[in-house]
Parts: C-alpha cells; sequence; structure tokens
C-alpha cells in the first residue's frame, strides 16, 4: 500500500516540477509563448532573436539554478537534522553559510578599501571571485567543524559550537561592514539576500554539474543515515561505524552547503522545512524514500518560489529569502498541522 | 533462529576493570571483576545505583574501552573484534529514548537486519522471515503496524527485544529493561525475557533495580559491590550465603522462608489478633504500618477478633467497638491510644 502511495506522490511532485519549470521559463516582463520556447529549447528557428536571448541567457540558468540548489539544500537539511537528530538543523545551522558569507564579505567589502575599486563593478571577474571567496570560506567553517566533530562526543555539543561560530563570523561581517563604504555594504547586502539570477549563463554548468556529482553521492550514506535515526549507541551495535558516516555525512552536507551559497548567497528556509515537508507527505523515516522525495521537493519549492520572486512583474526583483521564508513557511506549518491531527495508525 | 542446546560460557570476565579514560585521568569504577555468563540462561546483574552497573554493560558492549584485564566473547578478546562482526555477536536493548517521526514498530525491528543487509539495506525474503519470526515469538503481531511514537513503554521494550533478537546474536545485552514500566508489565517483560533464553539458546545479561523479580525469574544472579566486586550464583545460593549482608540495610530486611526482601517496620506496641488466614495477614500487615505488632502469641489487654466482613476489639474480653473493614479497624485502634 505504502509503496503506491509514494508512486504516486512521487508522480505527482514530477508532474509539479514540468510545470514550474515551464512557468519559470514562461513569466517575466516580457512573455514569450510556450510554442515559441519548446522550439528555442529544442534549437529550431525562431523569429525573435531577442526570447531566445532571454531564455537562455536569463531565464533557463536562473531555473535550472532554482530547481539545483533546491534540491541541493534539501538534502543538506535532511542529512543534518539526522546526523545531529535534531529538527531545527539546517545547512545554515552549523555556521557553513555563516563562514561563506564571511569570505564574501572580505572580498566585497575589503577590496573598494584596499583595491579601490569595488569587486561587484568588475564582471565576471568579480563573480568568480565571489564565488572562490564563498567556497573557501564555507570550506574553513567546515574544516573546523569536522575537526571537532572528530573529537567532541555530544551532538548537541557540535550544533551549538556551530552556532557560535556562526556568530563569530557574523560578529566579524559586522566589523567589516562598518569600515566599508556604503556603495560596497549595499552589493554585499544584496548578495546576502540570495538570488539564483545571479549565476550567469557561463557559470551555471560549472555548478550544475558540481551538484550533478554531488547529489547522487549523497546517496550512498542513505543506510548510515537510516542507522543513525536509531541514536549512536544503537546505530553501533549494528555495526555501523559512527564517526566515519558522521565524517563523511558532515563533509558532504557542508560541501553542498558551501556550493550552492556561493553561487546563490545564503538562502535560508529550504533546508529546514523540506525535509519536515517530506517527512509528512510520505509519511516516512526511511531514507531510501526521504533522498529523493527531499531532491524533487526541494527542487519544485524552490522553482515556486522563484516563480513568485518574479511574479510582481520585474524580473529577479524580490529577494528569494524573503519569498522562501514568507510562502514556504505556511505551506510547511499548514501541512505538518493538517496531518498531526488525523496522524497515527496508517500502514 | 539455529537453535543449540549445549551451555557454554559466552562472556567471561578476567580481572576486568572498567570506567572513563580522559586525556589526563583514569577513573575506575570497579576492577577485578571476574565471572562469566553462560547461553541459554537469564542472567540478571543487580547492584546498588553507582555501582558501575551501566558501565560494565557499556564495557561488553564494546562502546567504551576497558582499562584493564579482559572480556572475551566466545573465547576471543572484545578487542579483537570488528564492528561489523560485533553486530552479529551482541545485541543490544537501552533506556536511551529517540522518537523518530513516521516509523511503525516493524521498521524499527527491521533496522536489526542492516549488519546482514546489502549497500541499500533491502530486506529479502529470509530476512522478512527472521523478522516475522521474532515479532511472533515476542507476541507482537499487533503492533507490527503501529508508529513507535503511539507506543507504551512496556510496548516499545518489547519492539526493542524484538528488533535484538532480529539482530539473530548469540548475546543480547539489556540495560535496565524494566525501569518506567508498570508492574505486571515488569513481570511479562522478564517471563518474556526467560521463557526466550531458553527457546533461543541465547544468552540474556541485564541489569535492573527490580530485585524481588530478578530473584524469582532469574536463572543467574550477578552481585555488584563497591568491596566485593561481582559475585555469581543462582538467587537460592546467594540467598544462603551472601545476599543478606549485601542488602540488608537499616529499613530492609531479608525473609528468608520467600528468600525475598520486605521493608521493615518497627514497632512500638503489641497487641492481641485472634484470626486465621488472609485476614489475619491483611491486618497484620496493616497494623504493622502503624508501627502496631499484632499477633496471636502476644497477650493483652486489647484483642481484635476477627473474621470475614466483622472485626471486633474487646478490652479485657468486653466489646469496645467493630469494624466491617480494615480501614474502620485501623481508626478505632489509633482512638484507644489517643
Amino acid at each position: 500500500m505504502k509503496q503506491f502511495k509514494h508512486f504516486y506522490i512521487f508522480l505527482s511532485i514530477f508532474v509539479f516540477i514540468f510545470i514550474l519549470f515551464g512557468l519559470n521559463l514562461t513569466l517575466g516582463t516580457i512573455s514569450i509563448p510556450l510554442g515559441s520556447i519548446w522550439d528555442i529549447l529544442f534549437g529550431r528557428e525562431v523569429d525573435s532573436e531577442i526570447a531566445k536571448n532571454i531564455i537562455w541567457k536569463t531565464r533557463f540558468p536562473q531555473t535550472l539554478t532554482a530547481l539545483v540548489a533546491g534540491a541541493g539544500l534539501s538534502i543538506s537539511g535532511l542529512q543534518m537534522q539526522t546526523v545531529f537528530r535534531n529538527p531545527l538543523a539546517g545547512p545554515s545551522e552549523l555556521g557553513i553559510s555563516s563562514g561563506a558569507s564571511l569570505g564574501v564579505a572580505f572580498i566585497i567589502l575589503l577590496s573598494g578599501n584596499i583595491g579601490g575599486v569595488a569587486l561587484s563593478r568588475i564582471g565576471f571577474m568579480g563573480e568568480v571571485a565571489v564565488s572562490v571567496a564563498a567556497i573557501i570560506g564555507a570550506l574553513f567553517v567546515m574544516l573546523i567543524i569536522v575537526g571537532i566533530s572528530q573529537r567532541v562526543k555530544g551532538n548537541v555539543i557540535l550544533l551549538i559550537i556551530g552556532v557560535m561560530i556562526g556568530y563569530i563570523a557574523t560578529a566579524i561581517i559586522g566589523v567589516l561592514k562598518f569600515f566599508s563604504n556604503d556603495e560596497d555594504v549595499r552589493a554585499y547586502v544584496i548578495w546576502g539576500l540570495g538570488s539564483f539570477s545571479k549565476v550567469s549563463e557561463a557559470q551555471v554548468y560549472t555548478f550544475v554539474t558540481l551538484m550533478a556529482i554531488l547529489i547522487p553521492l549523497s546517496f550512498l550514506l542513505i543506510k548510515s543515515l537510516n542507522l543513525m535515526l536509531l541514536g549512536e549507541s544503537y546505530a553501533k551495535n549494528l555495526g555501523l561505524n559512527m564517526k566515519r558516516s558522521r565524517f563523511w555525512t558532515i563533509c558532504c552536507s557542508c560541501v553542498i552547503t558551501a556550493i550552492v551559497t556561493a553561487y546563490c548567497g545564503p538562502i535560508v528556509f529550504l533546508g529546514l522545512a523540506v525535509p519536515h515537508l517530506c517527512r509528512t507527505l510520505f509519511s516516512s523515516s526511511d531514507h531510501r524514500v526521504l533522498m529523493p522525495a527531499v531532491t524533487l521537493t526541494g527542487g519544485a519549492l524552490a522553482l515556486l518560489c522563484n516563480l513568485i520572486a518574479r511574479m510582481p512583474g520585474y524580473e529577479g526583483a524580490l529577494p528569494i529569502n524573503s519569498v522562501t521564508a514568507l510562502i514556504g513557511a505556511p505551506i510547511v506549518i499548514s501541512v505538518l498541522f493538517g496531518k498531526r491531527k488525523n496522524a497515527s495508525y496508517e500502514d | 533462529m539455529q537453535v543449540m542446546k549445549t551451555k557454554k560460557q559466552t562472556i567471561i570476565l578476567q580481572d576486568l576493570s572498567i570506567g572513563y579514560l580522559s586525556k589526563k585521568s583514569k577513573k575506575v569504577v570497579a576492577s577485578d571483576l571476574s565471572c562469566s555468563v553462560w547461553s541459554g540462561e537469564l542472567t540478571c546483574l543487580i547492584g546498588s545505583n553507582g555501582v558501575g552497573k551501566s558501565t560494565l554493560l557499556r564495557t561488553l558492549c564494546a562502546f567504551q574501552p576497558k582499562l584493564g584485564g579482559n572480556v572475551l566473547i566466545n573465547d576471543k578478546d572484545i578487542s579483537s573484534y570488528k564492528e561489523k562482526e560485533l553486530a552479529k555477536l551482541i545485541s543490544v536493548v537501552l533506556t536511551e529514548r529517540f522518537s523518530i517521526r513516521n516509523m511503525t514498530a516493524k521498521e524499527l525491528i527491521s533496522m536489526g537486519r542492516s549488519p546482514y543487509t546489502g549497500f541499500w539495506g533491502m530486506l529479502d525474503d529470509k530476512d522478512n522471515q527472521i523478522i516475522d519470526e521474532a515479532i511472533r515469538l515476542v507476541k507482537i503481531e499487533k503492533l507490527s503496524n503501529r508508529l513507535i511514537d503511539t507506543l507504551s513503554d512496556g510496548e516499545r521494550q518489547k519492539c526493542l527485544i524484538a528488533k535484538a533478537l532480529v539482530q539473530d546474536t548469540p548475546i543480547i545485552l539489556l540495560d535496565e529493561p524494566t525501569a518506567f514500566l508498570d508492574f505486571p508489565s515488569k513481570v511479562e517483560l522478564m517471563q518474556l525475557l526467560h521463557r526466550l533464553s531458553r527457546e533461543t539458546n541465547k544468552t540474556i545479561f541485564l541489569s535492573t533495580h527490580d530485585l524481588e523479580l530478578a530473584l524469582q525469574i532469574a536463572d543467574k544472579i550477578w552481585l555488584m559491590d563497591e568491596k566485593a566486586g561481582v559475585q555469581m550464583g543462582t538467587p537460592e545460593d546467594l540467598a544462603l550465603n551472601n545476599l543478606k549482608s549485601f542488602f540488608a540495610q537499616k529499613d530492609i530486611i531479608f525473609d528468608p522462608t520467600s528468600g525475598l526482601f520486605r521493608v521493615e517496620n518497627d514497632y512500638q506496641r503489641e497487641i492481641r489478633l485472634e484470626g486465621h488466614g488472609v485476614i489475619y495477614a491483611m491486618i497484620r500487615k496493616a497494623l504493622l504500618r502503624h508501627k502496631i505488632l499484632a499477633s496471636r502469641q502476644t497477650e493483652s489487654k486489647i484483642c481484635i477478633r476477627a473474621e470475614q466482613g466483622d472485626f471486633r476489639v474487646y478490652r479485657d474480653e468486653k466489646l469496645l467497638d467493630s469494624a466491617t473493614t480494615i480501614e474502620e479497624l485501623i481508626d478505632i485502634i489509633n482512638k484507644l491510644w489517643s
């Protein structure tokens, strides 16, 4: 019975993704009819060069970025929640996002002060520099966390240390902001709002390729994640090498978060909420179901948020972080509430 | 599950010392422990709080390293086993609680197959057969589709025991499995474990604070004491030799006729009680709680004559009052001296 139910939910999520993907390509300041989008995507001749440019240069990269980033963050969130056995854990809770932000803050805020040129102005090279800085910052924090995770036993302590590192990073960013000029601070703040549209055509394929490697890799951890649900002692008794599994899961989760943050800025909420949404939707805690579930649902939800962010008519105008929280949170709350009432004895 | 009816020593401790190791210091909780556990028997570890029962169990599970001596599991040192090998040798039921949303009892029990399943943890027909068999042995067919968060403490313990059975290990270690349970559930659980040790020839070793139950149901008792280390024996042998001094403290006395312990109430007065059977015993028990020792042998001015539903109190052979319940009787007696 459960398998049938899961099959239908998966099927409907696929349909949703397909529809949302289409809508993301269609809707915008300039509306392009579905027919021509079809032609453009399949490389047929189209009259309008502009339409072709909009699709290939803006909308397609943005949509793809949203889909992949949503999937990645949700996987990362699920892994964190299971490893730390804490429903409030998420990619941003371990200070990874803060680390990325710190890296970017150094680049954006200091370049104006020292080099005299605001980095945000110098185009492609600037973009690459920001991504690299974010990854370096995130990996730096990740190394600290992983290092500590090999020494500290309790998960709660590790989580608290992560949150503390986040505070330190935020504090340093605050100091940097204080000594920077307004233009740089503004550039940094905009980066901090998060966006799927910053990834340019040139970079989007690097991003997608990286994620296409990491997401399947994270599926290899499914059995250990299931065992970790039972807690450290039971997992160990069932033959799991706890130290090694924890190390790899944290690494995997951190690298995914670092890369997504590097390309899209710190995106909050998705990583925390999607795993909860999926546990309820699929009424399961089995990661063999949950991993594909969060991958697809995360992608779909990110597409939806991206669409809404563009709704007012001006492309990429609303900060994606506000949308993910404003739109996503009520959805999740309502699903959790609705389920709670009639949950319990289901097959 | 294969059943070999030959009993053998599966866990052997040799001069074991246990405790905690940190960078700077070594805290020894207990040392010079030498003892063994046999297969096909239910062995209960008893001892007062803080004596190191949990530490000993954690050491036997290889959750923490021993500080000295040896632990032999099936004649090989415990530290020579790899994690994967131990998973097929020892299964555990612990006190630590976990809450997993949306996991059914059967899914939890199936986790016990993890050491045997492949990369994705898929169950084959043989696995499912073993799982059904364990559910049947523990008699929780009705629970198998319930969510574990909706189970009572006793039901949870049974599921975890089924998980341990599914793990198909010759040894099962349980840390205070009867804690948090009501009395009938405690009895049921202990009898279940005793039955399992017989039916599957597994080595079942558990720690408990339920002294009376352990003395009645266990095949062997391990007594753990700060001074004497561990002493092992059948409950009866221990009763004859050490048990009395071991647990007898102020307020607890060892009743040699039943081989069990009871709470000691010292009395201030003695009165005569005439009656038979349960009524006699119950009135005696109730009065003892009020620091009055009542018995047939006593001669006193006050005398209680008890029959079914009619308890009369006499002073110098004159009827003072009568009562229909023990509660009323106690009120009457208490008024006599107030």
